[in-house]
């Protein structure tokens, strides 16, 4: 709910389709923690030998947010989640997690701070030797949870991602599609605030591919989850600024298209060009851009 | 990159792989259940293929070696021959030899495979440390395992050779048994399994940093899966020699 700003609270009262705003959620909206980014990249520069992958990129992912990076294969957009994991070390710069410097931690340090974020890999990235159950359930049985709770929250995510039938299949056994959510339901296990996106629809129809975007909206929305949505398909772009979930009065979530009623104030796009930021705002202001290079890959020419 | 700066540099990645298994080994989570997995795949799925192994080895050799000791009159010292070849020399490194082939290649392939589908990240993103979880139970179960591997294939290779002397040559199984007992010296054992030891750490340690710097997708699987055996065995056969002077060395 708090993914929206109001245009007018009581007309949209009035129509009776949002959830009242309670007041402890209004108060964690505007507590002082809020304010701090979820993810924030200052000045980072990398480069593979002679390469340079990113080249002084800026920016913030403010909690709640969704961050879509834009830019075409080899762009670097793939680099800059994997930054956040820590999983490549920039060469330059700094890289905060919910306002901690992430940059410089060893592997040993970084598994708390991998604990706050889940990812979504571009082929799902599914440990082939287990069942889907037990690749959903990896980050519990890592931390020794008790298997009743595992059992309850791999079910509880399963039906998120709307497979819950898929509970002991293998991966050989799944397609695309079904990998992907597979592997959202993985990366969401454990409540995690940040959610990184690798080109989760690469490859996958349009109905899947839709689906797919409609989980991050459900994320984004429902959840209140900051998240970094990687990829360079346009139709994604559309869907993720200009829909936006909600839950209806018989409590099934819904999905709306952005209007007089409400806007989306928390889906900001990037665009990365040879490892800089070369647009950074609303889908609208993308649109509007002048800039050739940003018309040829909107327009596919 | 020139040669010798890429091996030196391949070296260290090794010598940090396995110094980085090892330092983190009884960190929490341990994951024993994956040792034990690890040393079934490893040590009973190789046991066929290396008791086969030391049968035909012991048996080829009292067939290539019975004529020539039967020439000076020594044809009842067969299984000294047999029991000393094995034991010291072509038990451990014929051992490590079929392992390099069979668990090297798959531990490559397998990590290789993990690495071009984004699963090692996956792991990685989730937690969880690669060395702990997929190298040292490998290392530790090759270390464990090839030891034990190489005692079956001693034995089996000594039936076979026994086998073979007495039904081929006539020689008398007390005979052979004999000399057996008479040639083999606590040491020659002591060195014996020492030596699969060094071979299980070699194996597994190529095999792992070969798997794990895998790049280029399905063909970089293969490639590192060649190299992976290929470089296993070539440095078991190197480090056979060093080992075997170092043991002669300390052991006599």
């Amino acid at each position: 709910m708090l993914s929206f700003l109001r245009k007018n609270k009581t007309e949209s009262a009035a129509h009776g389709t949002l959830q009242p705003v309670t007041k402890d959620i209004e108060d964690a909206f505007f507590q002082p923690t809020r304010a701090l980014p979820a993810i924030e990249f200052r000045n980072v520069y990398l480069a593979f030998d002679d390469k340079v992958v990113l080249d002084g990129v800026s920016f913030k992912v403010r909690k709640g947010e969704t961050k879509i990076i834009l830019g075409r294969s080899g762009s670097g957009k793939s680099t800059l989640i994997r930054l956040v994991l820590g999983l490549l070390k920039p060469d330059q710069g700094e890289i905060l997690v919910d306002g901690e410097d992430i940059t410089y931690l060893s592997e040993a340090q970084m598994m708390h701070v991998r604990a706050k974020i889940g990812m979504v890999f571009q082929e799902g990235a599914l440990f082939d030797s287990l069942p889907v159950y037990d690749n959903v359930a990896y980050r519990l049985h890592e931390r020794d949870v008790d298997e009743e709770m595992v059992e309850e929250q791999v079910k509880r995510m399963l039906e998120f991602v709307d497979l819950e039938e898929a509970i002991h299949k293998m991966p050989a056994e799944l397609s695309g599609g079904m990998r992907r959510r597979v592997g959202i339901a993985r990366a969401l296990v454990g409540n995690p605030r940040i959610v990184l996106f690798d080109e989760p629809t690469a490859g996958l129809d349009p109905p899947t591919a839709r689906t797919i975007c409609e989980l991050a909206i459900k994320l984004r929305d429902i959840q209140d989850v900051s998240s970094i949505f990687v990829t360079h398909e346009m139709k994604n772009l559309e869907y993720l600024s200009s829909e936006y979930a909600i839950i209806d009065n018989e409590g099934k979530v819904v999905f709306e298209e952005e209007g007089e009623r409400l806007c989306i104030i928390n889906t900001e796009i990037i665009m990365l060009h040879e490892g800089k930021i070369i647009f950074s705002g609303k889908e609208e202001q993308l649109r509007a851009s002048r800039d050739r290079y940003i018309q040829r890959f909107l327009n596919g020419k | 990159m020139n040669p010798f700066k890429k091996f030196l540099f391949e070296l260290q990645e090794t010598a940090f792989l396995v110094y980085y298994a090892f330092v983190r080994v009884f960190r929490r989570p341990v994951y024993l259940s994956e040792w034990v997995r690890q040393m079934d795949v490893i040590g009973v799925g190789s046991l066929p293929i290396i008791l086969l192994t030391g049968f035909f080895t012991g048996g080829v050799l009292t067939l290539q070696s019975y004529d020539t000791l039967a020439y000076y009159g020594g044809q009842s010292e067969t299984g000294r021959l047999v029991a000393y070849s094995l034991i010291r020399e072509l038990g451990p490194v014929l051992s490590a030899l079929m392992v390099a082939g069979r668990i090297g290649s798959a531990i490559s392939a397998e990590l290789g495979s993990m690495v071009v589908s984004q699963q090692i990240d996956a792991m990685r993103a989730l937690g969880t440390d690669p060395y702990r979880k997929l190298v040292a139970p490998r290392i530790i179960a090759l270390i464990l395992m090839l030891p034990l591997l190489t005692v079956g294939a001693d034995l089996f290779g000594i039936i076979g050779g026994g086998i073979v002397a007495n039904s081929l040559f006539g020689l008398d199984y007390n005979v052979f048994l004999t000399s057996v007992r008479n040639g083999i010296a606590t040491e020659d054992i002591i060195g014996g399994v020492i030596k699969p030891i060094f071979f299980g750490l070699i194996i597994g340690s190529v095999a792992c940093h070969k798997g794990l710097s895998t790049k280029g997708g399905t063909v970089g699987v293969g490639r590192s899966t060649t190299s992976a055996v290929v470089l296993a065995s070539i440095v078991v056969i190197i480090a056979d020699f060093f080992l075997s002077r170092a043991l002669q060395h300390i052991l006599e």
